[in-house]
Formats: C-alpha cells, structure tokens, sequence
C-alpha cells in the first residue's frame, strides 16, 4: 500500500497469516494494513473473523504463521510482547485483582525500572487525566465497569507506547455508559494522540470513532478507508450489508446487484426530477424508530422484485399506508453495482425509470 | 418413599421433601465414621496419658500428670520434639519450592506431557512403607547407587553412611519427606495456576514485566492462598508422619532423628509403656489444631478472592 503522507507507519503488517491447528483454523488470511503515526484506526468485522487474532499477533501474544509486523518502522516478529512499546486494553480489562489501583497503574513503569516518585507522579498525572485520581487506594473489585475501563486505559497510558491496541474495551459496559465511555475515549485519545488500534463488532462505535475503518470478514481484509467512504462506497457485498443498519439494499438485475442506502430510498416527489430512477414499492410494513420512518416493501422496476426497506426521515411527510403501492425513487448518483457472482464492486450503469 | 407418597393429593409432602430429615440421614455414615476413627482414639489417648497403662498391667491407674513430666525431663523427647519441627520446617519450604517448579512444568504445554505428568505423580500414589523401604535400598551404606553415582562423578571417595550419621541421616529422612510430598503440593499449586485467568499473564507481558516479575508480582501473589494449602498440608503429613524414619534409621542410634510420632511408637508400643507414648503423641495435638485453622482461613480467604 502507498504511503501518502510521508509519515512513518506505527503499525504495519504485511501478508500477515495466523493459522491454529496446524493450519485447520485461517483466523487472519494474507492481511495487509497499516495505521498513520497518531490515526485512530478501527477494526471492524462480525465475531469470530481474526480481529482479537491480528490484534494479538501484533502485541506479540501470538506469532505469525506467515507474513511481517512492522512497529514504527521496524519488523518485530519473534520480538517478545515487552519489546515492542505497545499497550493493550483487554476485552476483561485484565486489572490484576491483588493490586490496588495505583500498583495497577504503575506496573508497566516498574517493569520499566523508573524510580519511585517518578513513579507515583505518572501515575497521578494518568489518574487526573481519566477522573479516577480519587480511586487510587481501591482494589479492582472494588470498582464499576466504566472505572475498570479506565484504569485499563491508565496502566495502558502511563507508559506512554507507541501503540494502543484497544480489544473491545466497550464491551463490558452497558448501552448508556457506552455511549459516554466512547465518547471520552476519542477525546482522550485526540489530547493524547497515540497511534490507536481498535477492535470493535459495532459499527457504530467504528464509525464514530475511527478516522480509518479496516473491514474483516472472514480473516480477510475487505475494505479500508475513512467511515464516510466505507459507508458511501463499500467495496463489496459484505461491506455493504455489514455497514449500516439497516444495511444497504440489494436489487438483483442482469447478473449485478444495484446497491442503495434504505435512507436514499424516498417517495418519489423528494427526489430531484433530473437524476431520479423510480422505483414501484409495494409496502407491506411500517416501523416508527427514533423519528424515522422505516418503511418494509418489494421494491419493482429498478431489477427484479427484491425486498428492500426505506427509512423517511421526519421531514418527509408523505402519508404511507401498509398493504399499499407507492412511488418511490433514489437518485441515480446514489446507486452501487456490484458483481452478483463476485459481490465486487462494478462499472456503474445508466437505469432508465420505467415510464 | 412409596408410603408416605401413596396418596398422590398434590402438595403432599414426601420424606424426600424435609431437608432437615434428610440432612441427617446423609450425614450420619460421616458422623459415624468420624466418632468411630477420630473421636474415640483421640478421648482414649487423652485417658491413657494420664494413666499407668502398660502392655503387661493394662488395668487403668490415675496418675495425673506423671506421665508429661517424665517427658520434660527426658532429653530424647526434647531432641525427638526439636527433630520434628525441623523436618517439617526445612521439608515444608523444600516442597512448596519444589511444588511450585513442578506445577509450572504440569501446566506448561508441550510434547510428551501426559508422561511427565504421571510421572511427577508417581511417588504419591506409591505406599510411603513402601517407597520408603525403595530408599532403603538406594541409601544403603554398601550398594547404595546414588553413592556409586558420585563416586564415579569423583565427588566421594568413600561411600557416604546416609542412614548411620546423624547428620546424614536427617538430610536423608527429609530429602525423602520431600520426594513423596512435591507431587501433592505440585497438582495443589497447578489447580491454583491454572484458576488464574490468562489474560492477566498476557496483559503483565504486554505492561513489560520479564519472567521472574510475572512469577512474583502476580502468579505467586494469586496463588499464595493455594500455596499456603500445599505448605500446610505438606507441614501436616510430615509432622505426624512416623514411617519415613521409622523405616530408614528406627530414630538413629542415639536417637538422632527421633521425632515425636516415631519416639511415641517406640515407648508406647515397642517399650510397651502405653500411658508415656499416648502423653508423647499428645504433644502432636495443639499444633496439629494450629494448622488445621490455619488450612480453614487461607481456604476461606481463597473463596474471597
Ligand atoms: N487458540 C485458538 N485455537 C484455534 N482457533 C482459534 C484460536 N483462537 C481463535 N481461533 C479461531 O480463529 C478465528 C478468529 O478468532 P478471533 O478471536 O480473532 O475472532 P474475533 O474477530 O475477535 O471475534 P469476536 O468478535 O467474537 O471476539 C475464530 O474462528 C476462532 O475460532
Ligand atoms: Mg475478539
């Protein structure tokens, strides 16, 4: 992959393969992918499609069946986990439970050999920084989930890596907290600016926090690029209907597949006249989710009859009724094509709107 | 059952329904067993200690506290209580050292290690009488092999009297009180290592902490309730136990590695004055109990955790 900034990669693999069982199990399958000095990069992909694997082999907890990982610029395979200046958050948080919160903060600087004080004072200016300076005294159990997650993020931080490799750390905690929790940790992370690697299975939570998205499915890398393209412009099938809830619709028509968001699907009249391909959907279901409009029908016209869903935002107000045939419309600069065989992107096509 | 459920009227209680009933019923072989192996010898030891009872006049004579006194101003008793601790402080620490390598390597994944395994278990699961009648041979003062052994490393000249000098015998018995407890507080320890979530060991590594630094700022730490099991069941098992040295120096010549349980034999059984060697075996008691409540709290401090 071109390098277009310049700047040295923090992290980079190359070609990289992990097999388990002596090749039974492909978790991670010839990935290549590397993240800017400071950038945010997300992980993204359903359970089980390598993201813990490649997230672990380049901590250094697994060793690469095949292929190179790069840390600022050199290859640090075979290097052992210590050597490599990254810091991870676990899923669990992994806090060690007979350690209070501040020996917890400060192991990584004791491995390192500082001094005492200087000790004590990293670990109150990590403390400050994620509001837990008045838990310092306290053993994990003693904790909730969100203080957990930052105390992770602490003993992570203090040591000041080249590298976060964030495994889930969101995960554990419940919707509400969830929000707040991401919300800190971009912020956290912006006044930081260490390289991150994040490992997530919700999109939502990639696509707010990520400055790139890297899409795995499988093992494989699907896709990569800023949310907004990932979304706009999915590679694949897999991404389309991965990303995006609900996912894109797909409309089979002369061996391709025509791709559009359910929000790009409106009732004809919303849609400019000059770049608009109709579509006749004959609706059978109605939902009312957050102000939206999430309209359920079979969409004719634009490829053959294929269940599609439409979501209206609150500013459409065309009455829609169940059990009811309308006339619907994207526009054309809107519509993906893909290879129905392939599921890979294609040439895009002119649709004429049937009269 | 059958009769008390013979009318099947719903919400009828059934003599498997009170807990209480059948707490007792399932209780009682233990209690049993207990009162009859435990709670009677225990009373009769304390009853004989205070008694004139010998093999010869078993007919039961109060003598109060004659029988103690006579074992404080015995100076075969004090070296016999002074060897006992000895043993099982220098063989408590050898097998919680040892225990804890070999826990290490039980948990350790690698080829073969089914057969590791059972061979690590393998003095366990041996009789003590009989693997210590084993060392017997291997420390023979004329044929030993571990002599023959040195000899030809050219460490020795002459052969060593493992069993005959006083010093040697006492590395001898507690080299062969460590040999048959490892194993127990090696598989302890492992239950203990393996309770340890994985991912603690991994994040250590990641925060940078080499070998040694896992092993004492958090495996050991994890563990210690665990390891404090093994140390006091290896204290335990090597305080009351008499046949190791019984079967290797029969206490030694001048008594060198006499210790309480085998010295209580000697007088109780083999000089035939059962009131003296139940006062002897008495002594075993308090810090037995000791123990015992110790097990209990570490047990207890384990299920906090
Ligand atoms: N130690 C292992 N031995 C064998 N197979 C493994 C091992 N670890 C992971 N796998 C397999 O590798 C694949 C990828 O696992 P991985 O844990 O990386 O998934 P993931 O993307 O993190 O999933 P999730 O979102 O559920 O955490 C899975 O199919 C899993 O079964
Ligand atoms: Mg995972």
């Amino acid at each position: 992959m071109a390098n277009p900034t310049g700047k040295a990669a923090a992290v980079e693999v190359r070609n990289l393969v992990k097999e388990y069982d002596g090749g039974r199990v492909r978790a991670v399958d010839g990935v290549s992918l590397r993240s800017e000095e400071g950038e945010y990069l997300v992980l993204l992909g359903p359970s089980g499609c390598g993201k813990t694997t490649l997230l672990r082999t380049i901590a250094g907890l697994e060793q690469p069946t095949g292929g190179e990982v790069l840390i600022g610029g050199n290859v640090v395979n075979g290097l052992p986990p210590r050597a490599r200046k990254i810091a991870m958050v676990f899923q669990s948080y992994a806090l060690y439970p007979h350690k209070t919160v501040e020996a917890n903060i400060v192991f990584p600087l004791k491995a390192e050999g500082m001094k005492r004080a200087r000790r004590a004072e990293r670990a109150r200016w990590a403390a400050e920084l994620l509001g837990i300076g008045g838990l310092l005294d306290r053993k994990p159990r003693q904790l909730s989930g969100g203080e957990r997650q930052r105390v992770a993020l602490a003993r992570a931080l203090v040591r000041q890596p080249l590298v976060f490799l964030l495994d889930e750390p969101l995960s554990n905690l419940d919707a509400k907290l969830r929000a707040t929790a991401r919300d800190e940790l971009k912020r956290f992370q912006q006044e930081v600016g260490t390289t991150t690697v994040y490992v997530t299975h919700d999109q939502t939570e990639a696509m707010g926090l990520g400055d790139r998205i890297a899409v795995l499915d499988k093992g494989r890398l699907r896709q990569v690029g800023r949310p907004m393209d990932v979304y706009d412009d999915p590679a694949d099938t897999f991404v389309a209907t991965f990303i995006g809830s609900p996912p894109m619709n797909l409309v089979p028509r002369d061996g391709r597949l025509v791709g559009f968001r359910p929000e790009h699907l409106l009732p004809a009249e919303v849609v400019p006249a000059a770049d608009r391909v109709g579509v006749r959907l004959a609706v059978d279901r109605l939902e009312y989710l957050s102000g939206d409009r999430h309209v359920y029908g079979t969409a004719s016209g634009i490829g053959e009859p294929t269940r599609v869903i439409a979501r209206l935002p609150a500013t459409v107000l065309t009455p829609i009724e169940a059990g009811r045939t309308y006339g619907f419309a994207v526009r054309g600069e809107k519509l993906r094509f893909f290879d129905a065989a392939s599921g890979e992107r294609a040439e895009p096509e002119r649709i004429e709107s049937p009269s | 059952m059958s009769a008390a459920s013979g009318s099947h009227r719903a919400g009828r209680r059934t003599l498997a329904d009170r807990d209480g009933f059948l707490a007792w019923v399932f209780l009682l072989p233990s209690v049993v067993y207990i009162v009859a192996l435990v709670a009677v010898p225990f009373g009769l030891a304390i009853a004989l200690a205070f008694s004139d009872v010998t093999v010869g006049d078993p007919s039961y004579d109060w003598v109060g506290w004659q029988n103690f006194e006579r074992n404080l101003g015995d100076p075969v008793f004090w070296r016999a209580l002074g060897n006992t601790f000895l043993f099982t402080g220098v063989s408590m620490l050898l097998i919680v050292v040892f225990g804890k390598v070999l826990a290490n390597i039980l948990v350790a994944d690698f080829r073969g290690k089914w057969l590791v395994r059972f061979l690590v278990l393998l003095p366990w699961t041996t009789p003590v009488a009989l693997s210590t009648i084993a060392w017997l041979w291997l420390l023979d003062s004329i044929y030993s092999p571990i002599d023959w052994t040195l000899r030809r490393l050219g460490l020795i000249d002459a052969n060593l009297n493992w069993l005959g000098e006083p010093t040697l015998e006492m590395v001898s018995v507690i080299a062969v009180h460590v040999w048959r407890l490892t194993p127990l507080a090696a598989v302890i320890v492992m239950a203990g290592l393996v309770a340890i979530p994985r991912d603690l060991d991994e994040a250590a590594r990641v925060d940078g902490a080499g070998f040694w630094r896992r092993m004492f700022e958090i495996t050991v730490p994890l563990t210690l309730p665990v390891i404090a099991v093994a140390a006091l069941f290896g204290a335990i098992l090597t305080f009351t136990d008499m046949t190791v040295v019984y079967v290797l120096t029969r206490g030694g010549a001048t008594h060198s590695s006499e210790v309480l349980a085998s010295w209580a034999y000697v007088r109780g059984i083999g000089g035939g004055d059962v009131g003296q060697g139940a006062s002897i075996a008495l002594f075993l008691f308090p810090i037995l109990l000791a123990a015992a409540i110790a097990i209990l709290r570490s047990v207890r401090r384990m299920e906090v955790l």
